[in-house]
């Protein structure tokens, strides 16, 4: 497993340049999760010719349960800190206890006075710094895992972001920058990315510099509550953005309220996909809905012409 | 006692099962919208505000005067927020994590504390449930502190019942960390059965017993159920494909009110949920967590 | 005076790395006296975040004057306009050349960021 940081100076020149060239990055998000996002993703990947796809998604990733990656290159995402106590040097001051901020130190067992909770502990170097006996150890963390695979229907990157590990964005970025090293070698045209829900760090490191946002949403007061919020936050980087409905069939009225919201935030209505059983039939057999048929694969369909055409735009 | 719901995929309506059961357990429930990013609860309570308090984290503020940029504060600092540039110290709050180490270390004693917003905490109720909402401001790419600022506003008594942000990374951790029962929500898909591995392999890493929800039951496959019986992992409900149910939640109604013949789902869960005991003492609880508000 | 450049090695003959704060080297000249130095950057290449800040700041603690690189983003610019910097953009090919490019007026003094955060 190499441990390449893909953001470090390893890149050849020709490739860093080749950046610049900036392929679009169209990126798909939905601030509420569940609404679908991935399962078009997923079919967008499939319709699209000659993209890269990247999975943002890294908490809780699907993506690869679709498009059925090979993996052709594994790193390790070492990311910051934690703080551990040595237990032979520790003389129970209680100082990292004292100045702990987030609540990491707790009660050992046994003859430990205190040991430190890695499911809590952020890093931050406090404790290591202060305390008087300098028993704190501040190994680097391991937070998980990106790879560079191939499709049936192209280059992917993706990622695994460890348990309880600090969602700061740093994952997200690192797949987008592998993913425009895969594009510019490729000479793909564009790169499609599954981005992650909310509107946290994760989804500023996903949508910044890209050429246009997706989002899917569905026809609910949730999914329409947090589609304004993710709206906002598209609006707040200056990043263009799309909206579809998915399973609008299931409240029309509630689909031509959303819609009307998304106008009114600036937003391009690039199509709606009706409720289809089909989907998570595809989903249960490993493919997209596109590869199967059915209403919503019409509509998706529908929905891709038109997020191209307003790309070009 | 504390219970969390919570689950690796979003969209798997831990929302749903949260605000039904509240409504369905005896008594008065404090209700935790820990979904701080895109909170949703509120949505089915129709509730009366009665308290709103802005939430911040403290960053640094450096006395120019009293500064000699030696760059002790620069050098400690794991987020690169406090740099000695030229002739003066800049500070970048928005990197900020707000572990006040910086004004510790000091020699000079030159740094000092400020809030900077980072959202805010909403007290409401609706009937029978208490309900505490943070929402995190848009554009903000901090999440914990403000997850624990509404832990921190959680009751010693009654029950207190947590909706967790999707996921398994530092924020659900925080929502769900020094609870006593966990109910993981799911969909019988391949999605969800791939999440609920991730949230399961969470919860037993904080060691705090669960159970399972899943919902949508019949609209994909039998491997949730398989798993779960192979993990021995106890299924708490089981919610049916209904569209009715979709209907109800898509215009924000509560279930346990549009559709009567689902009550007797969700009073079985909640008598579950009335059996539980919480665990005993020696883990970290809601009231520990208090003690960290900066 | 003191330049520092972006570089992806160590030497005057090395190529320009167009990134600042995520860039594996620097290599400072000095203008009047042709001494250079080069400092390895990797730890910004591993900063979760502000590695744009962390460069600024080694960049100011090696008491440079001007910085040239391919291209800065909003944090860095910042940083290094309160350290009193002089930024140039667009530099291009081996590290001497870029002085070359500096001393003939090729390259842009910015007056801000060009690129977006979390960028690269």
């Amino acid at each position: 497993m190499s441990g390449r940081d893909s953001l470090s100076g390893s890149l050849p020149v020709a490739e860093a340049q080749a950046m610049h060239a900036r392929v679009p990055e169209l990126v798909v998000i939905s601030g509420k999760g569940g609404t679908g996002k991935t399962s078009v993703v997923a079919s967008l990947a499939v319709l699209a010719e000659n993209v890269v796809v990247a999975d943002c998604d890294v908490d809780a990733a699907d993506l690869h349960l679709v498009l059925a990656p090979e993996i052709l290159e594994t790193h390790a995402f070492v990311s910051g800190h934690e703080a551990v106590i040595r237990q032979s040097d520790c003389d129970a001051s209680g100082t990292c206890k004292e100045v702990c901020r987030f609540g990491a130190v707790i009660a050992g067992e046994g003859s430990s006075a205190f040991v430190i909770d890695p499911l809590a502990c952020e890093g931050c170097g406090v404790c290591v710094e202060l305390c008087p006996a300098h028993a704190i150890d501040f190994p680097e963390r391991n937070c998980g895992e990106w790879f560079v695979s191939t499709t049936r229907n192209g280059p992917m990157v993706h990622a695994r972001l460890g348990i309880a590990a600090e969602n700061s964005g740093k994952l997200v970025s690192i797949v987008r920058n592998e993913a425009r090293n895969a594009a510019a070698g490729n000479g793909s045209s564009m790169i499609l990315v599954d981005g992650p829900p909310g509107i946290g760090c994760p989804v500023i490191a996903a949508i910044t510099g890209a050429a246009g946002v997706l989002v899917v949403t569905e026809p609910t007061v949730s999914g329409e509550h947090d589609m304004e919020r993710v709206l906002e936050l598209a609006a707040h980087f200056q990043i263009p953005a799309a909206v579809c409905v998915n399973r609008w069939d299931i409240n029309p009225e509630g689909a031509r309220s959303i819609e009307v919201r998304a106008r009114e935030h600036g937003a391009t209505i690039v199509g709606r996909i009706r409720y289809d059983a089909a989907v998570t039939q595809a989903q249960v057999g490993g493919r997209a809905v596109v590869e199967l048929g059915g209403v919503a694969a019409d509509d998706i369909r529908a929905v891709w012409d038109r997020v191209q055409r307003w790309m070009d735009e | 006692m504390i219970v969390a719901i919570a689950s690796g995929k979003g969209g798997t309506g831990k929302t749903t099962v949260a605000v039904n059961l509240a409504l369905s357990l005896s008594g008065n429930v404090q209700l935790l919208d820990c979904d701080v990013e895109a909170p949703n609860v509120h949505l089915f309570l129709e509730a009366q505000l009665e308290g709103r308090e802005v939430v911040g984290i403290p960053v640094p503020v450096v006395d120019a005067d009293l500064c000699n940029q030696c760059g002790e504060c620069s050098r400690l600092c794991q987020y690169n927020a406090i740099a000695v540039l030229g002739t003066g110290v800049m500070v970048f709050p928005e990197l900020c994590h707000g572990c006040g180490g910086c004004a510790l270390v000091c020699p000079e004693d030159a740094i000092s504390e400020v809030m900077r917003p980072i959202g805010v905490v909403e007290e409401s109720r609706s009937g029978s449930v208490h309900l505490v909402q943070g929402r995190l401001n848009v554009g903000e790419a901090l999440v914990p502190p403000l997850i624990r600022e509404v832990r921190a506003r959680s009751c010693e008594e009654g029950v207190v019942l947590i909706d967790a942000p999707p996921g398994t990374s530092c924020s659900m951790i925080a929502a769900v960390r020094g609870s006593d029962f966990v109910v993981l929500v799911t969909e019988p898909t391949p999605f969800g059965l791939n999440d609920l591995e991730l949230a399961v392999e969470t919860v037993r890493t904080l060691d705090i017993p669960f159970g399972v929800v899943i919902n949508r039951a019949g609209s994909g496959d039998n491997r949730v159920q398989e798993y779960c019986a192979a993990e021995d992992i106890d299924i708490l409900l089981e919610i049916p494909d209904d569209r009715r149910i979709a209907e109800a939640y898509a215009r924000g109604l509560t279930l346990v009110d549009a559709i009567p013949d689902i009550c007797p789902l969700f009073d079985s869960l909640a008598a579950k949920v009335e059996a539980l005991s919480p665990i005993t003492a020696g883990r970290p609880i809601g009231k520990e967590l208090a003690d960290v508000r900066p | 005076m003191k330049v520092v450049v972006t570089s992806t090695g160590e030497g005057v003959d090395s190529q320009v790395d167009p990134r600042f704060g995520r860039a594996s080297t620097f290599v400072m000249v000095d203008t009047e006296s042709g001494e250079t130095e080069s400092i390895d950057n990797s730890g910004g290449a591993r900063a979760a975040q502000g590695a744009g800040i962390q460069a600024a700041e080694t960049v100011s603690r090696l008491g440079a004057e001007r910085l040239v690189t391919g291209h800065c983003g909003p944090k860095a610019f910042r940083a290094l306009q309160a350290a009193g910097i002089e930024v140039y953009i667009g530099a291009s090919g081996t590290v001497a050349e870029a002085i070359g490019q500096l001393k003939s007026g090729e390259l842009q003094l910015s007056t801000g960021p060009d690129v977006g955060g979390h960028w690269g």
